[in-house]
């Protein structure tokens, strides 16, 4: 059991992770988990949010010291107290939220991964073994481009080329296809399966797209609260199965079903032009119609300009150019214009875009109307009363879990936070919602009971216009596809007729 | 010409002079402010740092007898108070802006406390060399007239352009300026990281000041330093954190600096005030030229507290 001796000396090797309990203060994150990850083998770990999957890892990892429990690494045990010594050990994480250096190249974020940086970085030597080592690599980036000028897709990709340049013979994959097209997650996927079959390298992959355990994994692991939920191989699960293991005997709200006709043309955008933040077109001209009674969706890879869209209909950010009207009147985001025309907006990052985090849930319930009756008198003397009165209700309704309606709002989950938020925006009338990734990183039954919101919304008459990385959720719920590429509207189809590849393909822009 | 008189050519004369007697500590103060920005902290404490560091070269130097051991005291004080504003900076909670600005007036305050019996005596001057000996002319002369330290510092800003992109060092830094999470994910310590840019920061601030004490104007006294110091910290933000545009930015700031004086050695007095206010009607000018509502700042480290 010494640290720093490497297990065998090249080739995968398994890891597991025997009896693992983790406490922070009084909450159980983890109560005696079980992980046995095969070598050579290509594990997924399912689990909803706040399952303790991120947790297991960070053990793994060593970011976090179990409370109980051991840790082998082929067939070894080993004590792992900080990351350094996972990566000696041949360990490696490719995480959620990039760790490359968006400022810099990719060939400086490469290098400087190493360990054995030199003081003087010879460029063109590191330069011609980095093109040396990408050759042998199934798939390539570019070296020289800044991480901030290149594609989501090709910054995972640079994430897991890093791993693999650290030479990591046991890989664990957060969440790795949630920035990519399905095409891409297959072409990624699909390499780094070919390396495990080779016997290079060992995956362990968190997810929550069956899609993928079902393709590229052979064992599965799921964790409900904390507790081993499952484990098996996964040609002998099925889909169903798996979820119903995932989220146990929870009720989800039943979305209702289509119905109404489409209506009058509700939101109306003719070449709308925006500007990111480095003052680059992220918005190109696109024009659009959303009916009312009808979802459109807006499909791409994050990054295509849809958060500039989105900030733009919100008024977080002044059009360049181009016109959006409302029920035909001129819209400019004022405040008296949404209330007219009966606006709701479910921003992504809710916590951040829609709320005060340091105000109270029932302050955050009431900001669209907080200065009317009957939160107000003479429209400056508010009434504490009321705004308890209307949250309670709307907690009730919307089953948000907070202890008080005087709770600070960001000291609720994800997503609570995000039920509060619809709870506001989609507790009156609704004639046009903009909802941009409303689901992101919540659990079934949140997903659940949103989905169901909107559709309600859509089958009352609201026009929607429905902003998502995920495409499932959007072929599930839209009734019109648009895919949004590089700041315009390169595809559009009726979702019933929408050819997945297609979408796919010019998701990635071909 | 025989006479010495050179007209108004006296004016372009001495603007580039002055450009490069006053740029000097603009020079070091922006390029240690812009190591310290660059790993991710804002050190608004370098106007304490510069006066500091001119007070206790002036003392080094005095009681020694050697200017240089006075300068190496100045950076060695610089970095010990960027050490003190790094570990408060360290504990959680803590802003350094704010820390920044208690450190400003701790600086001065302490260097003026200590400073007192510095003010009568003469130290030794660091020297300079006389590149006008080939001209007759005076002002030619006198503007000729370079101090090693400005060598030095024009040096300096295309050593660390490079240092900043090819040594593990400058990668480092940049990494904990841009993303501290990458930073940490890569087993590196940010704190630290941080700790060690704020001390070089401060070491050349700590210089920049021995230069006003022991150069140019070359004495100590309570009205050294005008403000230079955090002058060289907004300089740094528009020189895009980049060590070459800090020295173009300097040598710009010294040359408006010394306009008003120029201007009056030729007779113009009218509007003198005005003049001398030069650098800063240029600070807000180009500040307001470069600013947008509607963008982010380009190259600005995504770890800083005025740009998250």
């Amino acid at each position: 059991m010494i640290i720093g001796e490497i297990p065998p000396p090249s080739g995968a090797f398994g890891v597991d992770a025997l009896a693992m309990t983790m406490r922070f203060g009084d909450f159980l994150a983890l109560d005696n988990v079980e992980l046995k990850v095969r070598p050579g083998s290509f594990h997924a770990l399912l689990g909803e949010n706040g399952a303790g999957k991120s947790t297991l890892v960070k053990c793994i990892m060593g970011y976090y010291h179990a409370t109980e429990g051991d840790i082998l690494i082929g067939d070894r045990q080993q004590a792992i107290s900080n990351p350094k010594d996972a990566h000696a050990l041949g360990l490696g994480m490719v995480y959620q939220h990039f760790t490359l250096v968006p400022a810099m190249t990719v060939a400086e974020n490469l290098v400087l991964a190493r360990d054995d940086v030199p003081a003087v970085v010879d460029w063109s030597k590191e330069k011609r073994e980095l093109e040396a080592f990408l050759a042998r690599m199934p798939f390539k980036v570019p070296l020289n481009a800044k991480v901030s000028d290149i594609s989501a897709g090709e910054r995972q990709k640079c994430e897991i080329l890093k791993q693999l340049y650290l030479k990591r013979r046991f890989l664990i994959l957060d969440e790795p296809t949630s920035v990519l097209t399905p095409a891409e997650a297959d072409e990624v996927l699909g390499m780094l399966r070919d390396m495990v079959v080779k016997g290079e390298l060992t995956i362990l992959m968190i997810t929550h797209k069956f899609r993928e355990v079902m393709a590229f994994a052979d064992e599965v692991t799921i964790l409900r609260r904390g507790k081993l939920a499952g484990q098996g191989k996964v040609a002998e699960l099925t889909p169903d199965a798996m979820a119903r293991t995932m989220i146990g005997a929870e009720e989800l709200t039943v979305q209702p079903p289509r119905t109404g006709e489409t209506g009058q043309a509700r939101l109306e955008l003719a070449k709308v032009r925006a500007l990111d933040d480095a003052g680059a077109v992220a918005v190109h001209d696109v024009s659009l119609t959303v009916r009312a009674g009808e979802i459109v969706g807006i499909a791409g890879v994050s990054g295509n300009g849809q958060r500039q869209l989105v900030e733009v209909l919100a008024g977080q950010r002044e059009a360049e150019s181009g016109e959006i009207r409302v029920a035909g009147d001129p819209y400019h985001a004022r405040r008296e214009e949404m209330r007219r025309h009966k606006m709701s907006l479910l921003p992504e990052e809710p916590l951040k875009n829609a709320c005060v985090g340091g105000m109270s849930v029932a302050d955050n319930i009431a900001f669209r109307e907080f200065d009317r009756a009957p939160f107000a008198s003479l429209g400056w003397w508010l009434n504490r009363g009321a705004f308890r009165d209307d949250a309670k209700k709307k907690i009730a309704q919307y089953k948000i879990k907070t202890r008080t309606p005087e709770t600070p709002i960001s000291a609720l989950s994800g997503g609570n936070v995000q039920r509060a938020v619809l709870a506001r925006e989609l507790g009156g009338d609704v004639e046009v919602l903009v909802a941009a990734n409303p689901c992101f990183g919540l659990d079934f039954a949140a997903v659940a009971q949103i989905h169901a919101e909107i559709m309600a919304a859509r089958n009352r008459g609201a026009a929607v216009l429905l902003v998502s990385e995920d495409l499932d959720e959007l072929l599930e719920l839209s009734d019109r596809l648009v895919v949004m590429f590089h700041g315009e509207f390169v595809y559009e189809a009726r979702t019933s007729e929408a050819d997945l590849t297609v979408v796919g393909r010019h998701m990635a822009g071909h | 010409m025989a006479d010495g008189s050179i007209g108004l050519w006296t004016v372009p004369l001495a603007v580039f002079g002055g450009a490069i007697r006053v740029s000097t500590p603009f020079l070091f103060v922006s390029l240690g402010e812009c190591i310290t920005e660059r790993s991710g902290r804002i050190n608004l404490g370098l106007e304490g740092t510069l006066v500091m560091g001119a007070m206790s070269a002036y003392g080094i130097s005095y009681l020694s007898g050697s200017p240089w051991l006075g300068v190496l005291a100045a950076g060695v004080t610089g970095a010990l108070l960027g050490a003190l504003h790094a570990g408060i900076c360290s504990l959680p909670r803590v802003n350094d802006i704010a820390v920044g600005i208690a450190l400003m007036l701790f600086g001065t305050g302490l260097a003026f406390y200590l400073g007192k019996p510095l003010i009568e005596p003469t130290a030794p001057r660091l020297p300079a060399i006389d590149f006008g000996w080939w001209s007759d002319i005076p002002q030619v002369r006198a503007a000729l007239r370079i101090n090693v330290m400005f060598l030095i510092g024009v040096a300096l800003a295309p050593i660390l352009y490079w240092a900043f992109r090819t040594t593990r060092w400058g990668l480092l830094i940049r990494t904990a300026g841009e993303s501290s999470d990458a930073a940490r994910a890569m087993g590196h310590s940010v704190l630290l990281i941080r700790l060690r840019a704020t001390m070089v920061g401060g070491f050349l601030a700590g210089i920049g000041g021995s230069f006003l004490s022991l150069f140019y104007p070359g004495s100590w006294n309570e009205g050294l330093s005008s403000g230079q110091g955090i002058t060289a910290v907004a300089l740094v933000i528009f020189a895009r954190w980049d060590p070459m545009l800090c020295l173009w930015a300097s040598l710009a700031f010294g040359g408006a600096a010394a306009l008003g004086p120029a201007l009056q050695s030729v007779g113009v007095t009218s509007g003198y005030h005005l003049f001398n206010a030069a650098p800063y009607i240029l600070t807000l000018a180009i500040m307001i030229i470069t600013c947008s509502p509607k963008r982010t700042l380009t190259g600005a480290p995504a770890e800083l507290s005025i740009t998250r």
